[in-house]
């Protein structure tokens, strides 16, 4: 992973150091609420329903087990004893204190680690699949890319107050665990015909109030003219995005308002004067950030490990865990594994300050270090001998995060919603404890086989609820919390939008909703067929028929 | 007379800034002394401005840095509003016209300025900072170097950090 020179570290001592500054200000009165907002949104801190909330950046989601450390470090030297993983790699604390807040920055800045622009309305935390670097489908590392883009957007002077946040996302796989389709800009790394490296430019993807999916507006850009390709997008959108309504202010509304094409003739316009300036990448920058993702110093395997192979043969449980926890590895005789933090009764995403320990010796001993964070809020070890596999189950188990759930029903996309998010109009953590609480008998669980649930307390759609095959949004009902179901989204490389299907629930009528949409799939599927396929086929009225019927007695909210 | 930051040295200063009436006409230019108007105003009285003399132009954030173009080349001094430091269009358009319209004369930056944004200020190449009149000056002009090593090519550092580290 990337180390930090003296350069890096510089950088990152002197935003602690400001920062310090800037709440040393803020509570002497110098600073008014009003100024210091956006100061402390570019360094992660919000002020929530309890307390300061504090978001931490995973850049691409990587971290080394010093790093998840630390986390833990913090979660109990300054928080409740627990973190919320979210869904844009970040981990996020809910109870800190603003006096501490430039405290644990420097905790952050001292194992290279910061909550720069994990908020605001700026460049955030660049993000990509949890499984770069090891995953058997990749075309391309994306790591040195989302570096070289993060260096390039850390205190971007230019960028630093948009009309509204912007997130960039990076993909080099075959399948887009990235969710680039849905990010303000999204990347695919590509190879051309004669094996060059270079990019596809998506732009204008997002969620929240207005979803749409992101537009190719570069079908191949060479590698070296990544950063000003990207600076010319971002003057575009800096100058002419809308200011004057901030549900109207994301890059999607103007792109949408110009058209992908206009946009991207603009964009072009802009880019003729910064083409093969200074920011066009050195062949020495790009070798210089790959060298530091070259592989670990594995072993050199056969491959279906007979240990294993008996072990999964022999014990359903393992085998089950296998079946949906671990994803092939590019090196014969690894896996990655994937810790669940959906386990039933706790909250999508939290893990402990206890269990990141766990989680940092357990990488330690069986995946050479390293730690990985998913956009699905799971963590995830790279590195892992299929011989091994069978330790590290049991292992995850005592730590509480070997729920064998990974892209089935309980494996929910949750974020915080109503419990800690000053937005929010609905509570989404309940929802999603007692969807736990009703699948919670693995053989049917397993027998439902893929169904992605995405849940958002409002709007924002930090839940991502329109990409998830079952997508519950949260909605504010003359001040009480109603819930909207739509069907049919996903995500990836067909990424679409799911439909609602109707007027909004009541929280308590929640869990039967999702039981009758699951039973309309369970007597409806052919064999083999996954939930989405059902949706595909039959569309939304069979599902909308059984879950509105007979209940036109019962108040409804729009 | 005020003070304002040129070149980091707290100056006394005496442009005026000219705004446009309320019905959207021309106001009158004083007689005497530095005056910035419009971009609006400066292009449609450009003869009579540049006859005047002291004179420079301010920019609007939704101004368009394109319609002065490399006339810019020939003032002395151009001034930026940023009505809410949380407009960063203004970073843009000081770029523009440090780096596409060759300006080399004082840029300034007015409205809501204070040590907090001076950095980014400087870097989009502002050499002049108006402080907003309730915030301290001295304070504000550390704010100039709050960071001192950047990845960026910028105004300020026209070189970004890639072409210029040293790699051991
Ligand atoms: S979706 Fe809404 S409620 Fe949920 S975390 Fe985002 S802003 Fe808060």
């Amino acid at each position: 992973m990337y180390i930090y020179d003296d350069y890096d570290q510089k950088i990152v001592d002197a935003r602690v150091a400001q920062f310090r500054d800037q709440t040393r200000r803020y509570l002497a009165g110098e600073l008014t609420d009003d100024e210091f907002r956006p100061l402390r949104l570019q360094n992660g801190l919000y002020i929530q329903r309890h307390a300061p909330m504090l978001r931490v950046a995973i850049p691409y989601g990587e971290l080394n087990t010093k790093q998840v450390r630390v986390l833990g470090e913090i979660a109990r030297k300054y928080d409740r004893n627990y973190g919320h993983f979210t869904t844009r790699q970040n981990i996020q604390y809910n109870w800190p204190k603003l006096e501490d807040v430039p405290q644990i920055l420097a905790d952050l800045a001292a194992v290279q680690m910061h909550a720069v622009q994990t908020s605001g309305n700026c460049i955030r935390n660049t993000t990509s699949d949890q499984f770069a670097g090891v995953a058997h489908d990749e075309l391309i590392d994306p790591r040195p890319w989302c570096e070289i883009i993060r260096q390039w957007s850390t205190f971007h002077p230019e960028f630093a107050h948009l009309p509204r946040k912007f997130k960039i996302a990076v993909n080099g796989a075959k399948e887009d665990r990235a969710a680039i389709l849905v990010h303000d800009i999204g990347i695919n790394v590509v190879k051309n015909e004669a094996g060059e490296i270079g990019f596809q430019v998506y732009v204008g993807g997002g969620l929240g109030r207005t979803p749409i999916i992101g537009a190719l507006i570069k079908p191949f850009l060479e590698q070296e003219h990544l950063l000003s390709y990207l600076d010319a997008v971002l003057r575009v959108y800096n100058r002419y995005g809308r200011r004057d309504n901030k549900y109207k202010a994301r890059i999607k509304i103007l792109v949408k308002a110009m058209t992908p094409e206009a946009f991207g003739a603009k964009v072009e316009a802009e880019w003729a004067y910064l083409k093969d300036g200074p920011q066009t990448l050195t062949q020495a920058e790009v070798d210089r950030v790959t060298a530091f993702f070259v592989d670990p110093a594995y072993e050199t395997l056969a491959g279906d490990d007979a240990g294993f192979l008996a072990a999964k043969a022999s014990n359903p449980a393992f085998a089950r865990w296998v079946e949906r926890n671990v994803f092939g590895h590019k090196k014969a005789g690894y896996a990655c594994v994937t810790l669940s933090l959906k386990a039933r009764g706790i909250a999508p995403g939290d893990a402990s300050d206890k269990q990141l320990d766990d989680v940092a010796a357990l990488s330690d001993r069986f995946s050479l270090g390293e730690v990985r964070v998913s956009h699905e809020q799971n963590l995830i070890l790279p590195w892992v001998k299929q011989s091994d596999l069978f330790a590290v189950w049991e292992e995850a188990k005592r730590i509480g995060f070997a729920t064998p759930n990974i892209g089935l029903l309980t494996d929910v996309i949750c974020c915080p919603g109503g419990d800690f998010c000053s937005l929010a109009n609905a509570k989404s953590i309940p929802i999603a404890l007692a969807l736990q609480e009703s699948f919670d008998d693995l053989d049917y669980l397993f027998d439902l086989g893929e169904i992605e649930l995405n849940m958002s307390g409002c709007m924002n759609a930090c839940g991502h609820h329109h990409v998830g095959n079952i997508g519950i949004l949260g909605v504010d009902k003359n001040g009480s919390e109603w819930y909207q179901v739509s069907l049919g989204g996903r995500q990836g490389s067909a990424a679409s939008l799911g439909k609602v299907i109707g007027p909004s629930f009541a929280q308590d009528e929640m869990s039967e909703v999702i039981e009758k949409i699951i039973k309309v799939y369970v007597d409806n599927r052919h064999p083999d067929e996954r939930f989405i396929d059902v949706v595909d086929r039959l569309g939304i009225d069979p599902f909308k028929t059984y879950v509105y019927a007979g209940r036109a007695a019962r108040k409804e909210a729009a | 007379m005020s003070k304002i930051i040129r070149d980091r040295q707290i100056v006394e200063d005496n442009a005026t800034i000219l705004r446009l009436n309320e019905d959207g006409s021309f106001a009158a230019v004083p007689a005497e002394g530095v005056v910035l108007v419009s971009l609006k105003q400066f292009i449609a009285q450009k003869e009579a401005l540049l006859a005047r003399g002291n004179i420079g132009v301010w920019f609007a954030p939704d101004d368009e840095p394109e319609e002065l173009g490399d006339e810019a080349k020939t003032l002395a001094v151009i001034a930026v509003e940023f009505p809410a430091f949380t407009d960063g269009r203004g970073f843009s358009i000081g770029r523009l016209l440090r780096e596409r319209y060759g300006f080399t004369g004082e840029l300034r930056a007015f409205g809501d300025v204070f040590k907090d944004t001076l950095n980014y200020l400087y870097r989009c190449g502002f050499n002049a900072f108006a402080v907003r009149a309730d915030k301290n000056i001295e304070d504000a002009l550390k704010g100039i170097d709050d960071f001192t090593e950047y990845y960026q090519a910028s105004v300020q550092q026209p070189q970004p950090l890639f072409r210029r580290r040293e790699t051991v």
